[in-house]
């Protein structure tokens, strides 16, 4: 093996399912998640939100609350840091309200007690007078001429003069001319499409213990996807400098994009810096659906232009996307990621960022791409249904591959979408035959991946063993993940490998476990750092051999004279170097600091099975499967963990979550018995096929999987509902009475 | 807060009696401890039921059954000739949440909880349940129908108690079943639900009881739809006529869980789903 090149096969350990470092901790509740830390002398936080959707401010009093038995501080706005601009300004005023309420949820203060009781009873006390605004949480009602204006100068220059003052943020890209293709099509299908917001729903809601000292001096424990993020973002928001602010993140209940984002750890130092005692902030579920963050919901316009052999001739979409009182929806990736999966001539898209009284929505597997699948596999569905086409066969046919250029601009490397369809064509589920009231829906699915700032150290043990530290969170195993590429570098057991995620005083800055990088960067930073540890064992065994370093090969770890040209020499184990190490130079660590950019996009294929029950609306998905292009699987088990958790979930998105808000703009469902996610016995055994394409970015050809397994779902869903139902679903969720309604109107209609 | 463990029914009453601002009795308390713990409720006095002798047996009374007022959803399951005579009712209280949930709840609390979706109280009332309510002038008997009244209230008096249910005697070729409908397949709650319990004479519905959930402010046991059945072998039309008259003794809420138009119609199709049902286990021939 060249120690600089890349691999994809004669692996030993790659591509094997050893059990998960993390499983004893977590099946015997030894794991610490976010709530699970306590400190001596530690308060209790409680946060104040506004029950009103869009109100201004008058007066917040706090005397009573300051004067309730074992209070011992209360923060408002006037406790954060001033004159932040930009991207922190948003966060700040997100964690703790300015003048202005801007969603029901909105935090106004907050009060840290010695008691969980007490720390609950005082907010009550705190007494907020308000004054009620109009609201819109509509994105349709939000771009409408008389909508409210939620903060007036929050549009930046990408928007066309003319527009309402809530549409922030505005994106156009594409290429030839579509009302040419248009024209050369024997079919155009025009079609809009709604889907509600979702929340990410994972387990563990937001937990953090704080300390900030009077001398500026932090540390945080927390739940996050991102520890050097949270204090870079803490720092600025409590006024500190970064280096001072220590953060070690938990393990992690779940995150799935909704913990990329800092709500409680500044509110938690302002209360410990006021107090001058630890601070623990721990949200209900209620808070978690109220002020953390859901998906973008959004509204779409479809058209598709197809010959009678099934080749698209122009596609064209609109997509608005509502991201609460803040700017930042996704819509570019939803335009971006739209029609990505075909090989089109005359493309258009055009995003609208639009603000509305709601939360500040957040990154959630894939963000953007899951809607716009589902509103353009719908009307491609349409179109093979009307021209009596094969849904696989059309879109093989105008499948993107290597060489293409991409809806979104550049040329797609070597991809694996034709794979993924050729993979699932020849699955048995294809060709199953359907029982009565059942329908099949076929959808293609596309993320970019990432790849990001990235620092690795992997450090030797006198005995032969190996510390691997990330600074990564462990979202989805990727802690036994760096371990196996550590091990096929290193040439030792897996077994002889802990892989940490450290906290941010020990490793260059990471950036957030997000845009399915981890597996990826860190994983190509680990490589990288074992190769760098190599170098150095070579090194070593070269001086006790007294022969050039570049005569020294790493073999089955083992220092081997690299010919007989270079000496007759006892191959080194690992251990043996390593326990002769002080005398030899000293510790011997690798490392590897960069931010990789070769992060190989991803598509995938579903195929899914849905039977819905005609009298009541009742949709039961009884066959589903998977097929996604991995670029290579490090540990199978967790790719298929992340094909399946993406399939689950937007199982949920597709059938029956959703964000409901009433008249009065306030969240109608911030709980799991009326915010509907799938139960266990609502899903089948979700089928995987994991396709193999290298990404030429990566060392092993790895790809992130994380995110694409939840682009397809909704789309494929969709097309198995209207399918069996014989009526196309165009607005999500497909909720029973949504169903029942749509079969009346088409039976009355 | 005060915590009382009384050794009677008589005692828990005259304690209720008694006490000042918001008190609750503690069955299985998978209602009052999850409203304590959401902040929505914070009873001042709390009574628990659940030190009373005979509080969680199931036992046989004058052919019919009585169970205590303790006496948990799994235990109910795991009776096998309680389930063979009202496999209706031990079906509507089985489908309560989960394990855990199951090891605790109580017919009682579902009914006292006073829920317009509580799942076992259709049931109860189709299957023409009564409760025994103890206070300070002894023990009276009431129908179970007359206990709701609107959502989160009954027409119990303060320092009234329930100390257990009636079943009435079966019979002969009699039969009951209880269906809801709910967006996900478990652990959720009802957007409708329907009891039936019937009797047959020969092919022929001689008796009949449809009671619906989740459709009104409080449970309603529909006369008009029993009627729609009773003297027919709930042929075609008879279906159709006791799916009308379920469908219009609907008056429920446009809400988060359902609109007017879905409840009301999918009232009509779980009436019909249930009275098949409980006629086949009845023995009718369909
Ligand atoms: C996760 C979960 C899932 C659930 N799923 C369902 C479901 O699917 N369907 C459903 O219907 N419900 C459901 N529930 C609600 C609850 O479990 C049921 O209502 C249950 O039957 C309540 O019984 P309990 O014994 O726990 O009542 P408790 O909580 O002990 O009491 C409930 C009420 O009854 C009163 N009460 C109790 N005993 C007496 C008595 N002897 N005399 C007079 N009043 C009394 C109390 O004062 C209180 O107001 C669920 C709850 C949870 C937490």
């Amino acid at each position: 093996m060249a120690p600089d090149g890349n691999m994809t096969n004669g692996f030993k350990v790659v591509g094997t399912r050893p059990k998960r470092p993390d499983g004893v901790d977590k099946v015997t509740g030894r794991a610490k998640f976010g709530a699970d830390a306590n400190a001596p002398g530690m308060l209790h936080a409680s946060i104040v939100r506004s029950p009103h959707a869009h109100a201004k401010i008058l007066k917040i009093d706090t005397s009573k609350a300051e004067s309730l038995k074992g209070v011992k501080a209360v923060v408002t706005r006037a406790d954060f840091a001033e004159g932040l601009t930009g991207e922190n300004w948003n966060i700040l005023e997100n964690v703790m309200a300015g003048d202005t309420a801007l969603y029901d949820g909105h935090a106004v203060a907050a009060v840290a007690a010695t008691t969980a009781l007490a720390a609950r009873d005082a907010a009550k006390l705190i007494e907020v007078r308000y004054e009620l605004l109009p609201h819109v949480t509509d994105v349709d009602k939000a771009m409408a001429a008389d909508a409210p204006v939620i903060r007036s100068g929050a549009a930046d220059k990408s928007v066309p003069e003319g527009m309402h003052p809530n549409v922030v943020r505005y994106h156009e890209s594409g290429h030839g001319d579509v009302d040419k293709g248009f024209a050369e099509a024997d079919l155009v299908i025009e079609e809009s499409f709604k889907t509600e917001a979702t929340h990410q729903g994972y387990i563990e809601p937001h937990a953090c213990l704080a300390q900030l000292g009077p001398d500026g001096k932090g540390e945080v424990w927390c739940c996050t996807q991102g520890h050097f993020n949270v204090q870079k973002v803490c720092a600025a928001l409590v006024g500190t400098e970064t280096s001072q602010l220590r953060v070690t993140p938990s393990e992690i209940g779940g995150g799935f994009g909704g913990k990329t984002v800092v709500f409680i750890e500044p509110v938690a130092l302002a209360l410990s810096r006021k107090a001058n005692r630890p601070v623990k902030l721990v949200m209900s579920r209620s808070e978690v659906f109220r002020a953390t963050g859901p998906t973008a919901s959004t509204s779409m316009d479809i058209k598709i232009g197809m010959t009678r052999e099934g080749k698209i001739t122009a596609a064209q979409g609109v997509f608005r996307l509502q991201g609460g009182a803040f700017p930042g929806a996704p819509m570019e990736f939803t335009a971006m990621c739209a029609f990505a999966p075909y090989a089109l001539e005359n493309v258009h898209q055009i995003g609208y960022d639009v603000m509305s009284n709601r939360p500040k929505q957040a990154a959630y597997r894939a963000p953007g791409s899951p809607m716009a699948a589902f509103a353009v596999e719908s009307v491609i569905d349409e179109l093979c249904n009307k021209l009596d086409l094969d849904p696989i066969e059309v879109r093989l046919k105008n499948a993107s591959k290597e060489g293409t250029k991409a809806s979104y601009g550049p040329k797609f490397e070597r991809i694996g979408l034709v794979e993924t369809l050729e993979a699932a064509r020849a699955h048995p589920h294809l060709t199953a035959p359907l029982a009565e009231g059942q329908g099949r829906g076929i959808s293609c699915g596309f993320w970019f991946n990432h790849g990001g700032e990235t620092a690795v150290s992997l450090a030797l043990s006198e005995d032969g063993t190996v510390a691997i530290s990330v600074g990564t969170p462990d979202i989805g195993g990727s802690r036994a993940s760096m371990g196996q590429m550590a091990a096929e570098e290193l040439g030792i057991p897996y077994e002889n490998i802990r892989t940490t995620v450290a906290d941010t005083a020990t490793l260059g800055y990471n950036e957030i476990s997000h845009g399915s990088r981890v597996t990826y960067a860190s994983g190509l930073a680990t490589i990288k750092a074992a190769r760098d540890a190599v170098k150095k064992l070579c090194a070593r065994a070269a001086a006790k051999w007294g022969i050039d370093e570049e005569a020294v090969v790493w073999e089955d770890g083992c220092a081997k004279p690299s010919g007989p040209n270079a000496g007759e020499f006892e191959p080194l184990p690992l251990a043996k170097i390593a326990r002769s190490m002080g005398r030899t130079g000293g510790p011997i660590v690798g490392h590897y600091e960069a931010t990789p950019e070769g992060a190989g996009v991803s598509f995938a294929t579903h195929i899914v099975d849905a039977e819905v029950d005609k009298e009541t609306g009742q949709t039961k998905v009884v066959r589903y499967t998977v097929v996604q292009d991995a670029g290579k699987a490090i540990h199978p088990t967790y790719v298929e963990g992340q094909f399946q958790g993406g399939a689950a979930q937007g199982i949920g998105w597709a059938l029956n979550e959703e964000y409901i808000y009433g008249e009065d703009g306030r969240l109608q469902n911030s709980g799991f018995l009326d915010y509907r996610i799938p139960v266990a016995s609502d899903l089948p055994m979700i089928d995987t096929v994991i396709v193999e394409v290298p990404n030429p970015g990566h060392p092993y050809g790895v790809r992130g999987v994380g995110e694409t397994s939840i682009c397809p779902p909704l789309a494929a869903i969709a097309n198995a509902v209207s399918n069996a139902a014989g009526v196309r679903l165009t607005e999500l969720p497909m909720s029973p009475p949504r169903i029942l309604k749509a079969l009346n109107d088409q039976a009355h209609g | 807060m005060e915590y009382h463990t009384p050794g009677s029914f008589e005692d828990a009453a005259t304690i209720a009696a008694k006490a000042e601002g918001v008190t609750r009795f503690l069955a299985g308390g998978t209602d009052v401890l999850v409203q304590l713990r959401a902040d929505m409720v914070t009873p001042d006095v709390l009574i628990d039921i659940k030190q009373i002798a005979g509080v969680k047996d199931i036992a046989r009374e004058e052919g019919g059954w009585r169970i205590g007022a303790a006496v948990a959803g799994a235990e109910m399951t795991e009776h096998t000739e309680l389930g063979k005579e009202w496999p209706g009712v031990v079906e509507a209280m089985d489908l309560i949440g989960s394990t855990q949930i199951q090891g605790r709840a109580t017919l009682v609390g579902n009914l006292c909880n006073g829920s317009p979706a509580a799942d076992s109280v259709p049931a109860l009332m189709a299957a023409g349940a009564s409760v025994s309510v103890v206070g300070a002038s002894g023990t009276r008997k009431v129908p179970v129908e007359e206990i709701p009244a609107g959502p989160g209230k009954t027409n119990l008096a303060k320092g009234e108690v329930i100390s257990a249910v009636h079943l009435p005697v079966r019979g002969d070729n009699a039969g009951d079943a209880y269906l809801r409908f709910i967006p996900r397949t478990e652990m959720d709650i009802a957007v409708v639900g329907c009891g039936v319990s019937l009797r047959l004479d020969g092919p022929t519905v001689a008796e009949a009881r449809v009671s619906l959930g989740a459709v009104a402010p409080r449970v309603l046991l529909v006369e008009e739809a029993a009627k729609a059945i009773i003297g027919t072998t709930l042929d075609e039309a008879a279906l159709d006529a006791l799916a009308a008259a379920a469908s219009a003794a609907c008056n429920p809420i446009d809400d988060k869980r359902g609109t007017i138009e879905f409840r009301t119609h999918v009232a009509g199709v779980l009436a019909k789903r249930a009275a098949k049902i409980a006629y086949e286990r009845a023995g009718g021939a369909k």
